[in-house]
């Protein structure tokens, strides 16, 4: 079929002014949505722009509290994603649901009332099969899953919906735990199933991938439709405005002072955590003036290497280094008094305490007194409030109830202001996934805070899964694969293919050196 | 238990080899741990720990005696034996499920709840002595075989019983699709729950079932030995040893098999012993042996780590909810 075939048929699923609220949240304020067979059509939207929602309401998870959903004629109401299973609507998602002691052929078969009562494993494993190979997606029935990569796992998961015979398959965002060639790889098969004449919903918000692989594009913000478009008639910058609602650029930002001395050194560190290498022989400076950004796929040891920087892990082998004065080991409160500053990845709960208030949670990091002085701290938290435009009622607000750009913010402030005068020259940050679920205002807004460090003179070291983000900002890049640094290279010219294999163990550890 | 032991001894002749009698004698003895451990299973496999057995059991001996004493019915004994301990399972299920309570409290609370009343309920019979419904049955052909003969093919009906009851658990759990939705259950209720099975109904279901098979172990211990009912000490801590067995297995019906046997073989130590007339070996250090294991077994499982690495459910001993958003 050409494309223009394609646009001309009939919508299989017709979706007219559904609506569905949250306490205190329009989620899906009147959406209309038309998706088509053999088409791809992208669910594009910042986090929380409501496209989660929508494609749960598709898939049976959630029900609409008003409006039209209409499947291959007939409208449908599903009260669980069970019958939404039945019609043919599969949705994989962000999170696997896989139990990770069966094989790949019980996980399938779990929950399938299709199956007798008395399963036959050889009759399912070789229909798994079957369809792996037939959407190119390999797969070996009888592995476990816990033998299996990420990679693997979501491919489970999409044979998962296949098998029970899904005409709509729901993604959401599938490339989030993926690496650059495990991206490539699903693509294929997302092909493969437009080809056959299913539709694919893809839900995302990398614009790059969106326009390489969607035929469709509707845009969501804050719970509404703000455009339907071609991919062909469309362009990056529309599709962000249309997403953002006005005109956005997150460009990279570099270095643009001098690069002072190693402020945070860090020397063959190991790290043997429940009898495991969890980080290996790691060597890299920080200077002051520099963003350092750690790439990576999620588990390979970022979380361990941030922890034990910050001192709260004791490094196995090597030192660590805090603007000269040597922390390694020495606990958490030694290497902050030395300079250091730690954001966490897990922001509410190792970063903030959720229970308490703004006020209280900068408390945490002072020098420790016997008394409070809670005017003192409610006035600082005030000015935090103020100064990074946190949207909360006041200093007594409880930090789990803000959103989590507002507590990121509040963290932040905290983490910049701990060596007492604001950043001082010696100032050392680690950051860990500091944009995570952010939305882009918010996340403009923090990146906006790591640069304004570096131009002072402070040195981070900035550890995420998110390689845009680690591309748009570091000055240096180092990418860590199973608890070794495999590859480092310059900020401005980084090669996204060659990253992309290191990040996938594709480069061996003798191609980089120590830095 | 003293009494099919004797009685065994008698049917058997002097001359049959003490080491085959005291083998016959823990394989029946082994029974009612079988059952209960058997019971555990299914229980753990759910994600639910237990650790009521001993007073699930105790519930499950006082009931099945009181009915068979007023109505020398063995078949009306079982089922209110069964009952009895289901009945109980039951409130452990509610409070663990329903209520989301600490599973090992609760557990503790079964304990000490069926001990009283048992006690309670038990009181009027204290002491007395009843017959054994269940005598042992000779599997013609079979039972003359050296060895095997007397320890496989001349037991009671239910010893054979037991024996289907084990291979068709273990059938249920790793081969059929409902025995699949408990595993996952047991493993990750969350994946369950994504796939449209209700965990809550399977860990009731199973809560409750393995209860019963505790109930079983009571019966087996009022209709095979025909014991006197005196109070606790009619169970003897069985019901902890049956907790650490499920460990030592693995949470595999087919190994508590052999466990089961193994420990009572170590039970009856003193009986063999004495009977092979060794006494330079300490009956009592094998009698010991199940206990110490328990213990040792017990502690080791709290660990998670360890647990992990014995094979226990990877959600054992956790509520389930659902995160709403």
């Amino acid at each position: 079929m050409s494309p223009g075939d394609l646009a001309s048929a009939l919508p299989m699923l017709r979706i007219r002014g559904v609506t569905k609220s949250f306490p205190g949240v329009v989620a899906n304020d009147s959406v209309d949505l038309d998706i088509r067979r053999g088409e791809v059509h992208t669910l594009l939207g910042e986090n929380g722009a409501g496209k989660s929602t929508l494609a749960a309401m598709l898939a049976g998870l959630y029900r609409p509290d008003s409006g039209t959903m209409v499947l291959d004629g007939k409208p449908v109401n599903f009260a669980n994603p069970r019958e939404a299973q039945s019609r043919g609507i599969g949705m994989v998602h962000q999170h696997f649901r896989l139990v990770e002691r069966f094989t790949v052929a019980e996980n399938i078969a779990l929950g399938d009332t299709s199956q007798p009562w008395k399963l036959d494993t050889r009759a399912l494993e070789s229909d798994v099969q079957r369809i792996g190979e037939e959407f190119g997606l390999p797969v070996r029935p009888d592995a476990r899953i816990s033998d299996l990569s990420v990679g693997e796992r979501q491919r489970v998961e999409i044979v998962k919906t296949l098998y029970r015979g899904a005409e709509v398959l729901l993604l959401d965002e599938p490339t989030a735990v993926l690496t650059p060639q495990e991206v490539d790889a699903l693509f294929v098969t997302v092909r493969a199933m437009r080809e056959s004449g299913k539709a694919v919903v893809f839900i995302s918000h990398k614009l790059v991938e969106v326009m390489a692989i969607s035929d469709v594009v509707t845009v969501l913000r804050a719970g509404k439709v703000t455009g339907t478009v071609q991919t062909r008639d469309t362009n990056q910058a529309e599709l962000a405005r249309l997403m953002v609602g006005r005109e956005v650029e997150l460009s990279s930002l570099r270095a643009m002072g001098v690069r002072g001395s190693a402020l945070l050194s860090v020397s063959c560190v190991g790290l043997v955590a429940s009898k495991r290498h969890v980080l290996r022989d790691i060597s890299f400076d920080v200077h002051g003036g520099e963003i350092v950004g750690i790439a990576g796929v999620s588990g390979n040891g970022q979380r361990e290497l941030a922890e034990t920087i910050a001192g709260i892990r004791a490094p196995s082998t090597g030192s660590i280094s805090v603007a000269s004065q040597s922390v390694g080991g020495k606990g958490p409160r030694k290497t902050r008094a030395a300079g250091l500053s730690f954001v966490p990845e897990d922001r509410l709960g190792t970063g903030l305490a959720p229970s308490m208030s703004i006020a209280e949670n900068l408390l945490l990091t002072r020098p420790r007194s016997l008394f409070i002085s809670k005017r003192k701290v409610q006035a600082e938290a005030a000015q935090i409030i103020a100064d990074y435009d946190v949207k909360a009622p006041g200093p007594d607000a409880v930090t789990s109830l803000l959103s989590g750009g507002n507590s990121q913010k509040v963290l932040l402030a905290r983490e910049l202001a701990a060596s007492g005068d604001g950043a001082t020259s010696n100032h050392v940050l680690v950051v860990a996934s500091p944009t995570r679920g952010l939305d882009i205002g918010a996340t403009e807004s923090i990146r906006k805070r790591l640069d304004d460090l570096r131009q002072r003179g402070g040195a981070v070291l900035l550890i995420s899964e998110d390689l845009e983000e680690v591309l748009a900002l570091s000055d240096r890049v180092l990418v860590i694969y199973d608890g070794a640094m495999v590859y480092e290279c310059d900020g401005a010219s980084a090669d996204r293919t060659t990253i992309g294999l290191a990040m996938a163990g594709a480069i061996a550890t003798e191609n980089s050196g120590h830095v | 238990m003293i009494g099919s032991f004797a009685s065994f001894l008698a049917t058997s002749g002097i001359n049959t080899n003490v080491w085959v009698v005291g083998l016959a004698s823990a394989v029946s003895f082994a029974m009612p741990i079988l059952f209960a451990a058997v019971g555990e299973i299914l229980c753990e496999r759910s994600g639910i720990v237990n650790l009521g057995v001993e007073g699930m059991l105790l519930c499950g001996v006082v009931a099945a005696f009181l009915a068979y004493d007023a109505s020398d019915s063995a078949a009306l004994s079982m089922v209110c034996g069964l009952l009895a301990a289901g009945a109980l399972a039951l409130v452990h299920a509610f409070l663990c499920i329903t209520l989301r309570s600490n599973q090992t409290v609760s557990g503790l609370a079964l304990v000490i709840f069926g001990a009283g009343v048992s006690n309670f309920v038990g009181e009027p019979v204290e002491g007395k002595q009843i017959e054994a419904a269940f005598t042992d049955l000779r599997i013609p052909g079979l039972h003359d075989l050296p060895v095997v003969g007397p320890v496989l093919f001349h037991q009671n009906v239910l010893v054979y019983v037991s024996v289907l009851v084990v291979i068709s658990v273990a059938f249920y759990i790793n081969r059929t699709r409902p025995g699949l939705a408990l595993r996952a259950v047991g493993e990750s209720p969350a994946t369950a729950d994504a796939q449209g099975i209700s965990v809550s109904k399977v860990r009731y279901a199973h809560v409750v079932i393995g209860g019963m098979f505790a109930g079983l172990g009571g019966a087996y211990i009022v209709l095979v030995d025909g014991p006197a009912w005196n109070q606790e000490n009619t169970t003897g801590g069985i019901g902890w040893i049956a907790l650490a067995l499920v460990v030592f297995a693995s949470w595999r019906p087919g190994r508590v098999m052999f466990g089961a046997i193994a420990f009572g073989f170590a039970l009856r130590a003193n009986f063999t012993l004495q009977g092979a007339q060794i006494t330079w070996f300490p009956a009592e250090v094998l009698r010991m042996m199940p206990y110490v294991l328990t213990v040792v077994m017990l502690i080791a499982v709290s660990i998670t780590d360890v647990g992990n690495k014995l094979g226990a459910p990877a959600a054992l001993g956790r509520p389930f909810v659902r995160d709403e958003r």
